[in-house]
């Protein structure tokens, strides 16, 4: 389908959510504007985005890397588990929101429960006993809200200290930050603390798949295309827009393409 | 929420993390390959993994291991095609040869140095369907720690034996990682396939 099909009942559909009606011209120019489905590559902006991974490669080098192997040196690793759950816990007022405007009554539900359960058994977030008592993480944003309502995908895009991403998961990303409830509802040092677990539990993140990270960033020969890929791939996937969910909607079979005969 | 601070997602992390233990072995089967047949023989490539990732061996074992898998059921040789991309084409059959096998080793090395983040995880086989002009082998992986993620196999008869050609691990396909990286390395290596082999060699 077409992006340009899909901007008449995008638009349809942002005039029922009267809420969000401000968002609608970024939306719809965002929409309209896409390229090319969601298979392949649509990275107009490459020279950009290459120089902004330049940018992102080196911040990790020099203060991302090493801050998280300071703090997952110097914190315990059951101190960063806490911290971890806390910031899962506090994003899922927003999940919660994003899969009550997604239509997805059992998502909300999962997340609802989880909700509840972390802030009882789980003493306030400490722990993550929803998990442990077989109830999923179900994480979601606003770009995938952005998605359900019909957007395109947009363009390739990578953000500087937040990494690949494209122009609807980033509108998605600003959304989330801005309108996150726990935020809306707390403010000053409550917020600050909010934002600080947020911080830490993804430099535990950086700790924990520092291997990973460091062999995307470090040794591939192209590590931004490898991003790109990684990301977009994985993405799409996430938002089940892969045949059957299988992710190889654009995989060549290699038995029947030219290079292997 | 927002997943992507820094330049991956968690999941992506993940995903990353287990293409290192996925990325490998196919076990043999009769003639036609069936569903049954091919989810068998995931199954049993399954098994050898998770062996090696409850070996407790030294990291240098475990890339042996890996490798020992790799050639027995993966179709390198198509692989190692398909990533090299047009390349391949206006290859001598004596470069082709040279690079298949510094392929099979950079891929061995390259995946079987992530097995130690295994250590603790397993993969579960749970279905089995004909995809296109193959078969598709889904199964979960559970991590220590991490939600179960979906590690998919395609698996073909095509060469003649039963063998894996592709890993896609929560939506990433590893045959078009590959072809990507192998492109930038030829590319750094200015288009010339006996420099990128002796570049996958030393990697």
């Amino acid at each position: 389908m077409r992006i340009s099909d899909l901007c008449p009942c995008l638009c349809d559909r942002f005039a029922g959510q009267v809420r969000l009606v401000w968002a609608l011209p970024l939306v719809a120019l965002m929409g309209c504007a896409a390229g090319p489905g969601p298979n392949g590559i649509n990275d107009p902006l490459e020279q950009m985005n290459r120089g902004v991974h330049g940018v992102n490669v080196a911040l990790d080098r020099a203060i991302v890397g090493p801050g998280s192997d300071a703090y997952g040196t110097v914190i315990p690793e059951p101190v960063r588990r806490v911290v971890g759950n806390v910031a899962g816990t506090l994003d899922l007022p927003g999940d919660i929101v994003n899969n009550v405007l997604q239509a997805n009554p059992e998502d909300a539900g999962i997340n609802a429960l989880r909700l509840a359960t972390n802030l009882t058994m789980g003493v306030l977030g400490i722990f993550d006993a929803a998990t442990a008592l077989g109830l999923p993480q179900r994480p979601t944003d606003f770009g995938e809200t952005l998605h359900v309502w019909g957007a395109g995908e947009g363009v390739y895009l990578e953000l500087p200290v937040f990494g690949p991403s494209t122009t609807r998961d980033a509108l998605g990303l600003a959304v989330d930050t801005v309108a996150n409830p726990v935020r809306v509802l707390v403010d000053g040092s409550e917020a600050d603390a909010v934002t600080a677990a947020g911080i830490f539990a993804r430099l535990g993140d950086r700790y924990r798949y520092s291997d990973t990270i460091e062999s995307i960033l470090y040794e591939s020969a192209d590590s931004y295309e490898q991003a790109r890929l990684l990301y977009l791939q994985n993405r799409r996937f996430a938002l089940g827009q892969t045949s059957d969910g299988a992710g190889d909607d654009d995989f060549v079979d290699p038995y029947e393409d030219p290079y292997a005969e | 929420m927002p997943n992507n601070i820094l330049p991956l997602t968690r999941r992506q992390f993940a995903l990353t993390a287990m293409a290192a233990s996925a990325a490998l072995a196919m076990p043999r089967a009769a003639s036609a390959l069936t569903v049954d047949q091919a989810r068998e023989l995931v199954g049993r490539a399954v098994d050898t993994v998770n062996g090696i990732i409850s070996s407790g061996k030294s990291e240098s074992a475990m890339i042996r291991d890996f490798e020992a898998m790799f050639v027995k059921y993966a179709d390198v040789p198509v692989i190692a095609r398909s990533a090299l991309g047009p390349s391949a084409r206006t290859a001598s059959a004596g470069q082709m040869k040279t690079f298949t096998k510094a392929f099979q080793s950079y891929i061995s090395r390259k995946y079987g140095r992530r097995f130690r983040e295994f250590i603790g995880g397993k993969i579960e086989v749970t279905d089995a369907r004909p995809l296109k002009s193959y078969f598709e082998v889904i199964s979960v992986a559970y991590l220590q720690g991490e939600a179960p993620f979906d590690v998919r196999w395609h698996v073909s008869d095509k060469s003649g034996k039963d063998k894996f050609f592709n890993l896609i691990i929560e939506g990433v396909n590893m045959l078009a990682s590959e072809r990507a990286e192998i492109g930038a390395i030829l590319d750094q290596q200015g288009g010339d396939i006996d420099r990128l082999s002796a570049a996958l060699a030393s990697a």
